[in-house]
């Protein structure tokens, strides 16, 4: 062992030992990885989340057949089938079962022509139910979407300036939230939403906000005043606290100057909470808003939410149980897979979160 | 009690005096503010005959002064004035008649849904990864997504309407039983998930493992150590799940005609009977921001080694 060793020892080294390394040497030497960004990283996690994957993939597909289906489906939400100008109204068209025909559509098919047919049925006014269903969810979808972004932005206006400024102001805008926080608010939402509706209906009358209707607009701004303040509260600890961080502190001592502090600091790391919070705020969104629709408080007839057909489907429930269950499946299941894909989102992108 | 946990119960009880107070003045003025007032609307009144009515309920009176004859009134007497639709009845007697039948629906469900919360979260905690706390995470999920006014008209058309089971009319005490099912489950759903995750905490802390080294019995175990630090967090929940039922009960008293507090609620918003709006939301709301104040307080005298701040 010992003779070996110094024997090895002895061995004189290479002439060309001490040379500089040759081009296919150095690159040989050099393990080449392609930079992962933040965002990047992010998504190679939430794609390795089977759970939070199919939530997105299932949400993607309701969004797009809410938007697609209605530009081809043959019957509009509000045509009631069996009102034809100049002629009396065919009640053969009210509530037919799913897959079932009116009188005139029957004439029709024995003729030869092809009918198209009526998938769920039709209501008790003789609209197509299929269509109503679609397009309900396209209004609790962009109901929720935007209700999302005013309370984004209301929220990150004032979160930050509470933030950035300290002192009295934050003191001042912090108390407001407390407060705000502690109304109990689904109390104080059907009080607004329920005097909103009587006040802004001859407001909007005759503008172009008339065809969005008066409950949708007071339920945004219920949502603009009182369910800012969990946001305002997130995004002003996120700035006071990543304000005082090592790594901010680490990076001022190498020299790293103000810009470059927020840009590669700061917002990264606040972005991510923001958005998770926008997308966990959809879902509690469309719940406010069908639970408003349920009391009779949403969206304006004729127009349908998942909610208010719902809602009206109730009186029938001993005959036409079908109206209800579709309506609720949808809503479970885009209030679930939001859910679902808000905690993948959470995981992926800011770990720390996780309780 | 240390004069910091006194400190901060004083500061809370401040902060629910003025809830309560913003709660009554924004319902005040947000009523004050709909056009027309409360008498239009109706059939044709005369001039002479709407200003007779509005001598009546004092609102010739400047709207400042209103808003403190209100506010005086409930603080000294209770009293949130006459309703509007239902003529002879006052607004406190209709809310204390309602309130009857709703105290018992949401007392029932908050109690149903604490038992069956904590055992199936503990029971899912100890059989860890087993086919059983999987299925019950699984069902919690659900549940925990799935509105409560779905929840109860899917019972409805399942027991009431399919199966002929239960009654679908809520007026019996048999017909309680969907309701109370209906406001329980996302309680009892949310209850579970809450223990399972403090319990599974708790059974990874150090003091476990040295009672399990000194050779204490395991049913000692789960319920002197674990399960009693394992429900400190549940307490927090007290407050919002007063909040859920009350909110929930406004649907769940429709869908089955309940003749409670939540269904006199809605009733009164479709028909415009504000004395009626007012005085329901202010005392709900009191209630629940008691109830926040109450789990609060109860989270900070139960656990001592939480930071006051």
């Amino acid at each position: 062992m010992e003779a070996e060793k110094a024997a090895v020892n002895a061995a004189p080294l290479p002439e060309d030992a001490f040379l500089p390394a040759s081009a296919e040497e150095k690159a040989y030497m050099v393990q080449m990885r392609p930079a992962s960004t933040f965002f990047r990283d992010g998504v190679k996690r939430l794609v390795k989340n089977k759970v939070a994957l199919v939530s997105f993939i299932v949400i993607v597909l309701i969004t797009l057949s809410s938007i697609v289906i209605p530009m081809f489906w043959p019957y509009a939400y509000d045509n009631m089938l069996g009102v034809a100008p100049g002629r009396p109204v065919d009640a053969s068209y009210n509530n037919l079962a799913p897959f079932a025909y009116g009188t005139t559509e029957q004439r029709q098919m024995e003729a030869g022509e092809a009918v198209f047919p009526h998938i769920f049925g039709t209501d008790s006014s003789g609209r197509d139910y299929f269509i109503r269903v679609v397009y309900g969810t396209r209004i609790s979808l962009a109901v929720g979407f935007f209700a999302s972004i005013i309370v984004l932005v209301i929220g990150m206006t004032i979160g930050s300036i509470a933030g950035y400024c300290g002192g009295k102001t934050d003191l001042i805008i912090m108390r407001i939230v407390d407060i705000i926080y502690s109304l109990p608010d689904m109390l104080m939402v059907i009080l607004l939403a329920s005097v909103l509706k009587q006040t802004l209906a001859p407001l909007v009358e005759g503008t172009v906000l008339e065809r969005i209707g008066s409950n949708i607009i007071s339920l945004f701004i219920v949502f603009g005043v009182l369910y800012w303040v969990s946001m305002a509260r997130l995004i002003r600890g996120q700035i006071l606290s990543l304000r005082e961080q090592e790594y901010v502190l680490a990076s001022r001592a190498a020299g790293a100057k103000g810009g470059w502090i927020i840009r590669k600091h700061l917002l990264p790391n606040c972005i991510s909470v923001v958005i998770i919070s926008t997308a966990l705020q959809i879902p509690s969104a469309i719940f406010t808003e069908s639970y408003l629709s349920f009391l009779g408080l949403g969206v304006n007839a004729p127009m349908p939410s998942l909610g208010s057909l719902a809602s009206d489907a109730l009186n029938g429930i001993t005959s036409f149980p079908h109206r209800l269950i579709i309506p609720a499946v949808v809503i479970s299941l885009i209030v679930l897979s939001l859910n679902l894909f808000g905690d993948g989102l959470r995981d992926a992108f800011d770990p720390k979160l996780r309780n | 009690m240390s004069s910091k946990t006194l400190l901060y119960i004083l500061k809370r009880m401040v902060l629910a005096v003025l809830t309560v107070w913003v709660v009554i003045t924004v319902t005040f003025f947000v009523m004050h503010a709909v056009p027309g007032g409360p008498f239009v609307g109706e059939k044709a009144v005369s001039p002479a005959a709407q200003a007779a009515l509005e001598a009546k309920y004092g609102l010739d009176k400047p709207t400042s002064q209103q808003y403190l004859t209100y506010l005086s009134d409930i603080v000294t007497r209770l009293d949130f004035g006459p309703s509007l639709k239902q003529r002879g009845r006052t607004v406190t007697d209709i809310i204390a008649e309602g309130m009857r039948t709703s105290i018992k629906l949401g007392a029932v469900a908050a109690f149903s849904a604490l038992a069956v919360g904590v055992v199936l979260g503990a029971v899912a905690a100890l059989r860890r990864n087993t086919v059983l706390d999987r299925a019950v995470m699984v069902i919690t999920t659900a549940f925990v997504s799935m509105p409560s006014f779905i929840m109860g008209t899917l019972l409805l058309a399942l027991f009431a309407v399919r199966l002929r089971i239960l009654p679908a009319n809520g007026t019996t005490a048999q017909g309680l039983i969907l309701p109370i099912i209906t406001l329980a489950l996302y309680p009892a759903a949310y209850i579970t998930r809450l223990t399972r995750s403090s319990m599974l905490d708790v059974l990874g802390q150090d003091y476990i493992r040295t009672a399990r080294a000194k050779g204490v019995s395991g049913v000692k175990i789960i319920f002197g150590h674990a399960l009693k630090n394992a429900m400190i967090p549940v307490i927090t929940y007290f407050g919002p799940m007063l909040a859920y039922i009350v909110t929930g009960s406004l649907v769940v008293e429709r869908i089955f005609s309940v003749p409670g507090i939540g269904r006199a609620f809605v009733t009164s918003i479709t028909n415009r009977d504000y004395p009626m709006v007012m005085g329901t939301t202010i005392v709900l709301a009191t209630l629940i921001v008691v109830m926040n104040l109450v789990s609060d307080i109860l989270y900070k005298v139960v656990d001592p080694r939480i930071n006051l701040e």
